[in-house]
C-alpha cells in the first residue's frame, strides 16, 4: 500500500521526467505476500467472497476464504472488497509485431510467401512496444503473439507482458502453427452498368474460389503427409526447415490454429484432426455456432474473435455476434474470446467478454473465456489462467467489475508475483496535460 | 418516273424508303427501282393498343403507309397480299438498344476514390473540350453509327423496327440517334440524327479521378448546367468550349437519364427539377420497391426486363450467404412492369441490360404472367416510346403517312401459339418465320421404297407436332418451318418406358411466344425412318431413308383441314409472391406497419434528463405527438397511451452520433482537394441494414459525414434513423448544414502506394489549400455583391451609364458552400489529429473570419484544448482509438476527459457502423479514463453532439417540447450489460426488442420459403446461376483497420 502511495506521488511530482522508458519490468518476486479481503474470481467459474491469496516466490501458495494471514505483517495488502481476477490472456494479437499499422516500417507480422511454418513470431516481439502497457492497464497480462499471413503464416508464442526482451517474455514458445484458410466464398467484381453503388457481377468465371481453396487445402495435406514421412526418414539427404518446423504438431506439442470463418471452412479444417490427429483451434469462427456440435465432437476449440462485431448477414439476429459465445458454451465447445480490433489494439478484451455476458453467457464463464479457457487452448493452463495453487501469480486487482467499462478500474497487477508498474503512455500524457492546464488529477488506478 | 421519285423524296425529307434509289449514289449495273406498293388485305389490324380493325386493308407505298381501313379496294399497281387470319401490328420501338454503336470499355461504375493510388486531376482528352472527361455532350451517335445486320436481325426477330442508339460513355453522353432496323445503308435508316440527349451516373471510360462518388456525379451535372448557362454569355475567359456549346445545343432534345436504380431515379429527377428538365428515366430492376415515390415524379420510364435468375441454393452453406432481400428481389422483380402499369406510370420497354436480347420474349412473358396487360405491352413497345421522343408522327402506330413499319403475325401477340411471320420496316419485308399456314389437318402419307408402298396417316397438330399412325400409333417427330418438312417415325416399343424427364423444347414460335412445346417425349430409336421434303401447297413431296437405311420417296396429301385453336386470352392467376417491405431489407416494414408517433407513458424509471433535474429516480416520461410532453413523478397516462413499465429500467435521450458514414451511396469525393460542392444529402441510402442495427443500440440521430479524402470535403447530412423512410424522410428537418474538412495524413494521401500527385502533400500545403479556398471564396462573394449592387442600380434605372444589364458571375457550387461558411450559414466539422494542424486550422479560420465549429476525431485535442476553447470549437472524439497510423501515436483515451475539464463541449463519436451501436458504452469509457461524471459522460453521446450540430433545442435531452427521441434501457445506460429495449424516434417505436424477436422469426420463415421456391425452380429444370453471396458495401472515413465481417466490402 505504501508502495502504491509512493508511486502515485512520483507520478504526480515528476511527470516530465517520467516516460514510458522508465516503466521498468518488475524484479523477481521472492518470499511471500498476501492479498486479503477481496472477491476472488478464480477463473474456473468459481468465486470466493472475502477471500485471500498467498503468493510465494511468484506462485500462488494458497487461495480461499480461510487462508492463514499473519497479523500485522507488512506483506499483507487489504484490498477492502476489491475484485481479484486471473491475469487476462489476449489469445490472438499482433502485439509487439506491429506498432503502427499504417507505417510499413513498423510492421513485422506478415512474411512473404504462403508456406512459412518455420517463421516464428516470438523473435520479432518487441517488449518495448508502447501498446503493451496500455493493455496491462486493463488487466491483460499475457498475450499470444500471432503472425499474419496468406496461408501458412508461422508459429505463435505466448508472452507475459512484463519483460526486458522476448526471451524474458516467452511464456510458451512456438506453441501453435497458424494457417489462414482460403475463404471458399466467391467475391464479386465491382463493375457492371449504371450509376449507383450496387454490387458488381460475380465475374471472372474462370476461377472458382471454392475449388481453388480446396485445392490449396489439399496441398497443405500433402505437405503434412510429406512432413510426417520426413520425420521417419532415416537417411535424410537434405534438411527441410519447413518439415522440421511442424514436428511439434505430430508430437502434440503444438496446436494447429486454423483461421476460419464459415461453416464450410471449418468442415474442411476437420480433415486435419481426422487424418493427422492434430490438436486444432479455430480462430475467428464467427459462424462457428452453426457447427458447434461438430466442433465439440472433434475436440476442436475456438478463439472467437471480436464479439464486438456486426452480424455477418443482414438476415442475422442483430445481436448474433454477441450471442455466439453463449451458443458455443451451450454446445460444450471449449472457447476463448479475443479482441483483435486494430484501432484499440486489444485493450477492450474484457468488455468483449462483458458483452458475451450481457447476451447469455454466465459472467464467470465470460471471464473464463479470457483466462482459464484461453490458457487451456494455448496450452499454458498448468501455469496460468486461474487463481489456483501452484500456478504463477498472474493476478489483476480491480475496484469494480473488470468486464464492465462502467466500473472496470485496475488498481494493481502481478505477473509471476511481480507487482508490475501500471503506468502507460496514456496515463503519462494525461498527467502531462493535467499539469499544463493545472487540473486536479482524477486519474484512477495504481 | 425518276422526277416523281425525286419529288417524293424531297417531300419525305429524312423519311426514306429502302426501295428508292439514292440519286447521289452511282449504280453499278442496271437500275432496279420499285414502288414497294403493297396492299395487305383481310387482316386484323391493330393500329395501336386501343384500335383494332377487323378484315381491314393496309396499303403501303415507298416505305410509308398510304392507306389503312376497312373495305378499301386494292389500288391498281399494288401487289395484294392476302392476310386472312393474320394480324398486323406496328413494329416495336426500343429506346435503349445497343445498336450500331461500338461499345465503350467502361470503368467499374462503383469504383470509389482510391486512397492507395495516384490521382488523375485533369482530362486526358485532347481538343477544345470541357474540363471533365466524363462530360461528353459533344458526342453524336449519328456521326459514328453504322448499321449492323446481324444485330438488326436479332432485334427484328423480336418485332422491333425502330431503335434509339447512343454512345454509352460518360455522365453526359451527347446525342442519340433514331434509326430503323432495315438492312439498308445508314443514309436511309437514320430517322432522326440528333434525337435525344443522354446522361448517366457512370463515368464510363473517363480515367479522371473526379468525380469518384455518386454525390460527385450529381455535383458535376449540376455545375455543368450552371456553366452551360453562363457560357451562353460567351465569357471571354472560357474561350471556345465545345462541350458546353453542344451541351446547350442538346437541351432542346428529349433528355434521357440512365439511372438504373430506384434511388438513382429520384436523384436524377431532382437534378432535372432544379434545372427545369424532365428526364425520361432509364430504370433498373428495383423500382417496384419504391413505386409510390416514383409515381409522384410524373415522368416517363424506360424499363429493362433483365429479371434476376434463380440462384442455386440447394447447398445450405451456399444459401447461408444469399440475403433475404436478394431472394425477395428475385421473386418480385418480374412484377415491376405490372407495378408501373398499376401505378399509372408511363413507360416503354427495352431490350437493354439483357445478357442476350433473345431473352426478351421470355422475360416479357414473365412480366405478363406477373400481371402486365397485353395492351400495356403494345403501348410500351410502340406508342409510348414514340411519344417520349416526339416521333409519334412517324412511328408507333399504324396511321396514314407513318412509316410502313409493321408486323404480320398468325394471331394476337404474346399468345403461346402466335408466330411472328414478317417484320416490315420502311416497306421492306423481313421474313422472320415462313408462314406455316394452317398446316393442321389429316394427311395421307404414301412412302415408296424398293419393297413397295406403305400407307400412313399423319395427324398434324402444329408446325412442331404430328402423330403418325399405321395400325398403331408410332413414335414420331415432326418439324415444319413453313417450307421444309422433317418427319421421323418408328414403332413404339412394346413396354412403355416412363416419360423422359428432360423437357425438350421444340418448334420455336418465331420469337414472341415462349415457344415451348413443353411435353416430355420418348426418344426415337436410331433406326427410325427419316423423311424430309418440301410443302408444295397442300401436297408434300420428299425423300428419305427407312429403318434399314434404304432410300425412299414419299408424298403426303391433305385429306382434312384441321382447326387451329388459339390459347384462350383469359389471364392465369397471378403468382403468389411475398410482400414489398420498407426498406427492402430484412426487418423492413410491410405497407401500413411502419411505426407511427404514439402516446407513450414510460413509468417508474430512472430518468436521465440531461437537464437541471439530473437523474430522477422512479420518474415518468410522457410522449405525445412526437414530442416529449412531460417528465416527472406521478404522471397519468392518457387513455390512448401505451404504458411501458420502466421499473428497474433507465430512460435517456436518444443517442446522437456526431460522426457516421452509414446510409449513403458514397462518402468520399476525393477527386480534388476541395470539393465543397458535393452533398451527402444527394445520395442518402435508406436501404442500409445498419440503420436498424444502430436503432437496436439506442441511436436515433446520425450525422452522415463526407470522408476524409480531401481538405475540404463535402456537405454533410444529419439524419434521424427512421427505418423504412425514403431518403427525404430520413433527413433531420430544418437543420443548419455542416461541411466536412480534413487535415493530416489522409488529405496528403500518405496511404497511397503509388505516390501522390494531388496537392497538398504536406501539412504546409494543407494550410495553403485552406487559405486559397477562402481567398477565392471571398473574391467570389465580392463579385456577387458587386453584381447584385449593379443589378439593383440597373433595375432602378438610376445609373444612366449602365445601358446593358450586368452579366452575373459564373455560379460556382464549390464557392457557394464556402461563402455559406463565411456567412455563418454552414458549420465545419473538421477531421483532425495532431496539434500543429489543429492550431493551423484555427489560425486560418481566424484570419479568414470563420470558426471551426467542430473538430472531429481530434485525438490530440487534449494538447490544445485551451486554444480550442478560445476559438470556440466543439470537440468530437473517439473514446480509445490509437496507434493505427502515425498521426494517432499520441492519442489517448484520457483525451475526452481533459478537453471536458478544460471546458470544451465534448462528444464521443463512432465513425464506425459497428461501434455506433455501443456508443453508450463508449461514453462510459470517459468515466473510466479521466473520471468524468456519469451524467456528463452520457451527455457526450446525446446532448453534446446535439449542441455541436446546432439542434440542441430539438434533441439531446428529455425536456418537454423536444422531439421524443428516447431510449428505454434494461440497465444502467453506461453499463456493458445495458440493452435498448425500446428506441423511440419522434414518438414512434422504431426498435422494440420483443418485436425484433418476432421479426427475426419472420425473416427466417421467409428465407425458408424462398430457398424452397428457388430450389423448386431448379428441380423444374429452370436455369439457375450459382449462389451469389450478398456482399454489402460499407463506407468509412478511411481511418479503419478493422474488418466488418465476411460479407462486407469496405469502401473508403
Amino acid at each position: 500500500m505504501q508502495k502504491i502511495i509512493l508511486s502515485a506521488l512520483l507520478a504526480a511530482s515528476l511527470p516530465y521526467l517520467q516516460a514510458q522508458e522508465t516503466v521498468l519490468p518488475a524484479k523477481e518476486q521472492q518470499g511471500s505476500f498476501y492479498l486479503i479481503n477481496a472477491t476472488i474470481h478464480i477463473g474456473n467459474g468459481k468465486v470466493v467472497q472475502k477471500g485471500a491469496i498467498k503468493v510465494t516466490n511468484g506462485k500462488i501458495e494458497a487461495v480461499g476464504d480461510n487462508v492463514a494471514v499473519p497479523a500485522g505483517a507488512d506483506n499483507v495488502t487489504d484490498l477492502k472488497g476489491q475484485d481479484i481476477y486471473p491475469g487476462l490472456i489476449l489469445p490472438t494479437s499482433t502485439l509487439g509485431l506491429i506498432e503502427i499499422s499504417a507505417v510499413r516500417a513498423t510492421q513485422d507480422a506478415r512474411e512473404i510467401g504462403e508456406l512459412n511454418p518455420n517463421v516464428r513470431a516470438i523473435v520479432a516481439y518487441n517488449t518495448d512496444s508502447k501498446v503493451i502497457n496500455t493493455l496491462r492497464s486493463n488487466g491483460i497480462l499475457l498475450a499470444n503473439v500471432v503472425p499474419q499471413g496468406n496461408f501458412v503464416a508461422g508459429t505463435s508464442s505466448v508472452v507475459q507482458l512484463d519483460a526486458w526482451n522476448w526471451e524474458d517474455a516467452a511464456y510458451k514458445t512456438d506453441a501453435g502453427l497458424h494457417v489462414y484458410m482460403p475463404s471458399l466464398l466467391p467475391r464479386p467484381n465491382f463493375g457492371g452498368r449504371g450509376g449507383g453503388f450496387g454490387m458488381g457481377n460475380f465475374g471472372g468465371q474462370g476461377n472458382d474460389p471454392v475449388k481453388e481453396g480446396l485445392e490449396k487445402m489439399e496441398g497443405l495435406k500433402t505437405f503434412f503427409r510429406e512432413a510426417k514421412a520426413y520425420q521417419q526418414l532415416a537417411d535424410r539427404k537434405a534438411t527441410n526447415l519447413k518439415f522440421e518446423a511442424v514436428k511439434g504438431l505430430f508430437e502434440k506439442k503444438q496446436k494447429l490454429y486454423m483461421h476460419a470463418t464459415t461453416a464450410k471452412q471449418i468442415l474442411v479444417a476437420l480433415d486435419f484432426v481426422n487424418e493427422f490427429g492434430f490438436e486444432m483451434v479455430i480462430v475467428g469462427g464467427s459462424e462457428s455456432y452453426q457447427v458447434a456440435d461438430l466442433l465439440r465432437q472433434h475436440n476442436v476449440s475456438v478463439i472467437l474473435q471480436q464479439p464486438h462485431s456486426l452480424p455477418t448477414a443482414g438476415d442475422d439476429d442483430v445481436d448474433q455476434p454477441y450471442k455466439t459465445a453463449a451458443q458455443l458454451k451451450k454446445a460444450g465447445v471449449l472457447f476463448s474470446l479475443s479482441d483483435d480490433d486494430s484501432q484499440t489494439r486489444g485493450r477492450n478484451l474484457a468488455f468483449n467478454a462483458g458483452t458475451a455476458a450481457a447476451y447469455g453467457l454466465d459472467k464467470e464463464d465470460a471471464l473464463a473465456a479470457i483466462t482459464l479457457n484461453a490458457a487451456r487452448i494455448m496450452g499454458v493452463a498448468d501455469k496460468t489462467g486461474s487463481i489456483e495453487v501452484g500456478k504463477d501469480a498472474n493476478i489483476v486487482v480491480s475496484s469494480g467489475d473488470l468486464l464492465d467499462m462502467r466500473n472496470s478500474n485496475v488498481t494493481a497487477a502481478y505477473i509471476q508475483g511481480r507487482k508490475i508498474d501500471l503506468t502507460d503512455k496514456h496515463k503519462l500524457l494525461s498527467d502531462r496535460f493535467e499539469q499544463k492546464y493545472e487540473l486536479k488529477s482524477t486519474r484512477k488506478g495504481f | 418516273m425518276r422526277l416523281y421519285k425525286l419529288f417524293t423524296w424531297m417531300l419525305l425529307l429524312s423519311i426514306t424508303c429502302a426501295v428508292q434509289a439514292q440519286t447521289t449514289f452511282p449504280e453499278n449495273g442496271v437500275a432496279d427501282l420499285r414502288a414497294g406498293y403493297f396492299a395487305f388485305t383481310h387482316a386484323t389490324i391493330v393500329r395501336d393498343a386501343n384500335n383494332t380493325l377487323q378484315d381491314a386493308t393496309l396499303v403501303i407505298r415507298d416505305g410509308r403507309i398510304l392507306a389503312i381501313g376497312v373495305g378499301l379496294s386494292v389500288p391498281a399497281g399494288a401487289v395484294e397480299v392476302d392476310c386472312k387470319g393474320k394480324f398486323i401490328y406496328p413494329s416495336f420501338i426500343d429506346l435503349y438498344a445497343d445498336y450500331g454503336i461500338p461499345s465503350v470499355q467502361q470503368r467499374p461504375a462503383s469504383q470509389p476514390f482510391d486512397f492507395f493510388r495516384t490521382v488523375q486531376l485533369e482530362t486526358n482528352l485532347k481538343g477544345p473540350y470541357g474540363w471533365n472527361q466524363a462530360i461528353r455532350s459533344e458526342q453524336q451517335a449519328h456521326m459514328i453509327f453504322t448499321s449492323d445486320e446481324s444485330k438488326a436481325k436479332s432485334l427484328r426477330e423480336l418485332g422491333f423496327g425502330t431503335v434509339l442508339s447512343h454512345i454509352r460513355d460518360g455522365i453526359a453522353r451527347g446525342t442519340g440517334t433514331l434509326v430503323t432496323l432495315a438492312n439498308e445503308k445508314e443514309n436511309l435508316i437514320i430517322l432522326k440524327d440528333r434525337a435525344t440527349a443522354h446522361y448517366s451516373f457512370n463515368k464510363g471510360s473517363s480515367t479522371q479521378s473526379y468525380p469518384s462518388s455518386m454525390m460527385g456525379n450529381i455535383s458535376l451535372l449540376r455545375q455543368t448546367y450552371l456553366d452551360a448557362q453562363w457560357y451562353k454569355s460567351q465569357p471571354q475567359e472560357e474561350g471556345y468550349n465545345l462541350t458546353l456549346k453542344t451541351w446547350n445545343e442538346n437541351q432542346s432534345l428529349p433528355q434521357i437519364f440512365e439511372a438504373n436504380d430506384k434511388w438513382n431515379d429520384l436523384r436524377a429527377f431532382r437534378i432535372g427539377k432544379e434545372f427545369g428538365v424532365q428526364y425520361i428515366l432509364k430504370a433498373g430492376q428495383n423500382e417496384y420497391q419504391r413505386i409510390s415515390e416514383l409515381k409522384g415524379l410524373g415522368t416517363f420510364f424506360i424499363l429493362p426486363l433483365n429479371f434476376p435468375a434463380a440462384q442455386d441454393v440447394e447447398d445450405p452453406s451456399d444459401a447461408r450467404f444469399v440475403a433475404l432481400n436478394d431472394m425477395k428481389h428475385w421473386e418480385l422483380a418480374p412484377s415491376q412492369p405490372a407495378a408501373f402499369e398499376k401505378a399509372g406510370i408511363p413507360f416503354a420497354l427495352t431490350t437493354s441490360d439483357l445478357s442476350n436480347v433473345s431473352q426478351f420474349a421470355l422475360q416479357l412473358q414473365k412480366a405478363r404472367e406477373y400481371g402486365l396487360s397485353d395492351n400495356k405491352i403494345i403501348d410500351a413497345l410502340t406508342k409510348t416510346p414514340a411519344e417520349m421522343l416526339g416521333v409519334f408522327d412517324k412511328v408507333g402506330s399504324l396511321e396514314k403517312g407513318k412509316l410502313a413499319n409493321f408486323l404480320i403475325t398468325t394471331g394476337p401477340l404474346f399468345r403461346d401459339k402466335t408466330v411472328l411471320l414478317q417484320n416490315w420496316i420502311q416497306g421492306n419485308k423481313y421474313v422472320i418465320k415462313e408462314d406455316a399456314g394452317n398446316i393442321a389437318g389429316t394427311y395421307q402419307l404414301v412412302v415408296s421404297t424398293q419393297a413397295g408402298k406403305e400407307n400412313y396417316t399423319v395427324e398434324v397438330k402444329s408446325a412442331g407436332a404430328a402423330t403418325v399412325y399405321a395400325k398403331d400409333t408410332l413414335l414420331s417427330r415432326f418439324d415444319f418451318d413453313g417450307k421444309q418438312l422433317k418427319l421421323s417415325y418408328a414403332p413404339a416399343p412394346v413396354k412403355q418406358r416412363p416419360a423422359f424427364d428432360s423437357t425438350r423444347t421444340r418448334g420455336g414460335a418465331g420469337g414472341i411466344g415462349p415457344g415451348f412445346s413443353g411435353k416430355a417425349e420418348q426418344p426415337l430409336p436410331p433406326t427410325a425412318t427419316r423423311l424430309s421434303g418440301v410443302a408444295n401447297g397442300s401436297e408434300w413431296n420428299g425423300v428419305g431413308s427407312d429403318s434399314l437405311g434404304n432410300p425412299l420417296t414419299w408424298t403426303a396429301t391433305l385429306v382434312k383441314q384441321g382447326i387451329v385453336t388459339m390459347d384462350s386470352a383469359h389471364k392465369k392467376d397471378l403468382p403468389v409472391v411475398g410482400k414489398v417491405v420498407y426498406p427492402f431489407l430484412p426487418f423492413g416494414w410491410e405497407e401500413g406497419q411502419q411505426p407511427k408517433s404514439a402516446t407513450i407513458l414510460i413509468s417508474n424509471a430512472t430518468v436521465w434528463t440531461n437537464e437541471a433535474q439530473g437523474v430522477i429516480q422512479h420518474a415518468d416520461v410522457l410522449i405525445k405527438d412526437g414530442k416529449i410532453a412531460a417528465v416527472g413523478h406521478g404522471l397519468t397516462a392518457p387513455t390512448e397511451a401505451m404504458v411501458i413499465d420502466g421499473t428497474g429500467k433507465h430512460v435517456t435521450a436518444g443517442i446522437i452520433d456526431e460522426h457516421s458514414h452509414i446510409a449513403a451511396a458514397s462518402i468520399n469525393e476525393g477527386g480534388q482537394s476541395v470539393t465543397a460542392e458535393v452533398r451527402i444529402s444527394d445520395n442518402l441510402n435508406p436501404d442500409d441494414i445498419n440503420i436498424y442495427r444502430q436503432l437496436s443500440g439506442g441511436v436515433t440521430t446520425s450525422h452522415i459525414l463526407h470522408g476524409s479524402a480531401n481538405v475540404i470535403g463535402g456537405q454533410t447530412q444529419l439524419i434521424k434513423l427512421r427505418w423504412g423512410a425514403n431518403d427525404e424522410g430520413l433527413k433531420f428537418r430544418s437543420w443548419p448544414g455542416q461541411i466536412k474538412f480534413a487535415l493530416g495524413e489522409n488529405v496528403k494521401r500518405s496511404a497511397s502506394l503509388t505516390g501522390n500527385s494531388r496537392y497538398p502533400d504536406t501539412r504546409m500545403g494543407v494550410e495553403q489549400v485552406l487559405i486559397d479556398a477562402f481567398t477565392r471564396a471571398k473574391d467570389y462573394q465580392k463579385q456577387w455583391q458587386d453584381y447584385e449592387a449593379a443589378r439593383k442600380t440597373y433595375e432602378a434605372g438610376k445609373n444612366k451609364k449602365l445601358v446593358e444589364a450586368p452579366i452575373p458571375p459564373r455560379q460556382d457550387l464549390e464557392l457557394d458552400a464556402l461563402v455559406e461558411i463565411l456567412e455563418k450559414r454552414r458549420f465545419i466539422t473538421c477531421h483532425s489529429y495532431v496539434q500543429s494542424e489543429i492550431n493551423g486550422a484555427m489560425e486560418v479560420a481566424n484570419r479568414m473570419g470563420y470558426t471551426v465549429n467542430t473538430f472531429t476525431h481530434i485525438l490530440e485535442g487534449y494538447k490544445v484544448a485551451d486554444k480550442m476553447k478560445e476559438h470556440g470549437s466543439f470537440a468530437s472524439t473517439f473514446s480509445d482509438w490509437w496507434a493505427y497510423k502515425m498521426e494517432v501515436e499520441d492519442a489517448t483515451p484520457y483525451n475526452a476527459a481533459i478537453m471536458h475539464k478544460v471546458g470544451l463541449t465534448v462528444a464521443i463519436n463512432s465513425d464506425d457502423a459497428e461501434m455506433a451501436r455501443r456508443l453508450n458504452q463508449e461514453a462510459a469509457k470517459v468515466v473510466k479514463y479521466g473520471g468524468v461524471t456519469e451524467e456528463e459522460a452520457l451527455k457526450m453521446v446525446t446532448l453534446n453532439p446535439a449542441k455541436m450540430l446546432h439542434v440542441a433545442d430539438r434533441v439531446g435531452s428529455l425536456l418537454p417540447g423536444k422531439d421524443a427521441d428516447v431510449v428505454v434501457w434494461s440497465d444502467h445506460p453506461l453499463s456493458i450489460y445495458a440493452k435498448s429495449l425500446y428506441t423511440i424516434v419522434d414518438g414512434a417505436i422504431y426498435f422494440d426488442r420483443k418485436k425484433d424477436e418476432e421479426m427475426q422469426q419472420k425473416v427466417d420463415q421467409e428465407r425458408t420459403r424462398l430457398v424452397r421456391k428457388m430450389n423448386g425452380e431448379k428441380r423444374k429444370g429452370a436455369p439457375v446461376i450459382p449462389a451469389q453471396p450478398s456482399y454489402q458495401v460499407m463506407h468509412s472515413c478511411h481511418d479503419h483497420g478493422h474488418n466488418h465481417g465476411l460479407l462486407v466490402i469496405d469502401i473508403e
